[in-house]
């Protein structure tokens, strides 16, 4: 197993992709053992804001040590990320949680699913994947500011669902699924609560496997304070309740093990 | 040559640091990050007679310069305990303190019998988590019934034991006496001070729990003031904690009277806080020429 370390970072382009929403790569270890489904915790400068920031690994350029997150602002300390400049120094901790299963694709028809903050680990996941049958990459929107949308059609065919109509199909990603008319043998999902609990219901009702990414708030990071906790189903090889650590454990777990 | 060696209770630390209870969990996690062998002692998350499951999520909130947790005392119990976590920390040149908790006298007496035959060094006895119903905090602010809970554990303890106080109370010297005449042998402050985080966007709780312990740098100078008026009204050792950061946050707890100390939620934010802190206060003596430890504890009247 990878190492997990905490470095200084530097940040090597910061462009903005949407409303509140930042594209930051940095230049890090961390990089080249990252795999897709992985996050890193980001620490801020400012002294009153001391939690570390989890954030998926959107990307990662393992030969120049480039490692990409895209990020909504979502309070203080995401704020002060989306000033920095390239060149800046940030702490980082890393890389952390388990990942997604890649081998499970392996000869499948595979749906790729992210719900709007939740399509970022996306794109490192659809393109380590190269030998499922077929890569079906649904991706939800607010409106038209689609992010990440044009590097994700590198990797797989890419349907659109957004709240407003305003491209592809109005409504969600289990809405751009039927209007499509597409099938998968598997799935991986990032996403808010509603769309994962929508994918677990059709991963269910279809008997196939679906594996969901989750976000909790978090302390550590490391699988020590207990704060960032799923219900499972089954009582867990850890904490002997029925409780896994999402940042150690998960953050992705095959649907039908988790309470959610 | 410089002394960091202090004793509690008849036990015998290679320096005065060590971790929180509940921020460190049994080492496993940090091991990855510091070399546990450098640490005066390693304190465990609380542990029950049996399984918990903890309070619902959301668990743990920032807030200004710390954060609040209500975690709800989740643990796997003491036999899974003594399986694995026991012998996970032996392998280590540290000493080991057990912290134990419970919902009744009953429980900390069994958790505290089970490891009676245990290579523990010292028991360390959450009666002061506010984040429990019925999780101690009740013998914790009452110094009858603190003092109570403290004679049915002493005698049933085979390792010394540490009172952890809650400074959720009007005046802790009360508390840390009552302790101290019902035979504690050390005393461990301050837990967690109790708080609460609303959000206006959702006009909720952030916390499940709606309150939760606050930790971190923004309780310390609370916390030295406290260690400071306990130092001053028992005599026995204090293990000082509450937002220590760095070497210079765990001398003020020396001089203001604790004999140990201890890194909690700073842990999260760095996590080579603890052997940062061992190695800092071996800087601080050089720096002062100070040549055993001991002599700066509680030397600030």
């Amino acid at each position: 197993m990878e190492q997990k370390k905490k470095e200084k970072a530097v940040v090597y382009r910061q462009t903005q992709r949407a409303t509140g929403v930042f594209d930051m790569w940095i230049e890090t270890s961390i990089a080249k053992q990252a795999h897709p489904g992985q996050f890193i915790s980001v620490y801020t400068q400012n002294q009153s804001a001391l939690l570390p920031r989890p954030i998926s690994v959107c990307e990662t350029d393992k030969e120049k040590g480039r490692l990409r997150i895209v990020y909504r602002v979502a309070g203080t300390g995401t704020k002060e990320f989306s000033a920095y400049k390239s060149g800046h120094q940030i702490d980082v901790l890393g890389p952390l949680g388990n990942g997604f299963p890649l081998e499970e694709a392996k000869g499948k028809r595979v749906f790729f699913v992210g719900g709007g903050i939740g399509i970022p680990p996306m794109l490192e996941l659809a393109k380590a994947i190269s030998d499922a049958v077929s890569k079906d990459i649904l991706l939800g929107y607010r409106n038209n500011e689609l992010f990440l949308a044009e590097d994700l059609k590198k990797y797989g065919n890419v349907h659109i669902a957004t709240e407003d109509g305003s491209v592809g199909t109005k409504g969600t990603v289990m809405d751009a699924i039927a209007a499509n008319g597409l099938n998968a043998d598997i799935i991986f999902a990032c996403g808010p609560m509603p769309m994962l609990r929508a994918i677990k219901q059709y991963a269910k009702e279809r008997d196939i496997p679906a594996y969901i990414s989750l976000e909790e708030r978090m302390a550590c990071g490391v699988g020590a304070c207990l704060g960032c906790v799923v219900k499972t189903k089954e009582i867990d090889h850890h904490s002997h309740v029925n409780n896994a650590r999402i940042c150690t454990d998960g953050p992705v777990y095959l649907a039908e093990r988790v309470e959610i | 040559m410089i002394n960091t060696k202090v004793n509690i209770a008849g036990v015998e630390l290679k320096n005065p640091v060590m971790t929180a209870s509940g921020t460190f969990g049994s080492g496993m996690e940090y091991a990855e990050f510091v070399d546990l062998n450098k640490l005066g002692a390693v304190v465990t998350k609380g542990v029950a007679n049996v399984p918990w499951e903890g309070n619902p999520t959301p668990r743990v909130c920032e807030t200004y310069g710390g954060m609040l947790n209500a975690i709800g005392l989740q643990n796997p119990g003491i036999d899974v305990f003594i399986r694995r976590d026991i012998p996970f920390l032996k392998q280590f040149d540290t000493k080991i303190i057990v912290n134990v908790c419970g919902r009744s006298a009953a429980d900390y007496v069994e958790v505290v019998e089970k490891l009676s035959d245990q290579p523990v060094d010292l028991l360390e006895i959450n009666v002061s988590c506010p984040n429990v119903k019925h999780g101690g905090i009740a013998f914790g602010q009452d110094p009858k019934c603190l003092s109570e809970i403290t004679k049915e554990i002493k005698a049933k303890a085979k390792q010394p034991i540490i009172m952890k106080l809650s400074p959720n109370v009007t005046d802790i010297t009360e508390m840390a006496k009552a302790a101290e005449e019902a035979g504690s042998d050390a005393v461990s402050l301050i837990n967690t001070l109790t708080g609460m985080k609303i959000d206006i966007h959702k006009r909720t709780f952030v916390l499940a729990n709606k309150t939760g312990g606050l930790s971190g740098p923004a309780i310390k100078p609370v916390a030295v003031r406290m260690v400071y008026q306990v130092a001053n009204a028992v005599k026995i050792p204090i293990i000082g904690m509450g937002g220590i950061a760095n070497a210079e946050d765990a001398v003020e707890f020396l001089l203001a009277g604790a004999t140990g100390v201890a890194v909690g939620a700073m842990n999260f934010v760095n996590p080579y806080a603890t052997v940062e802190v061992v190695d800092g206060i071996a800087e601080y003596m050089k720096t002062y020429g100070i040549e055993d430890l001991t002599e700066i504890i509680g030397s600030v009247k």
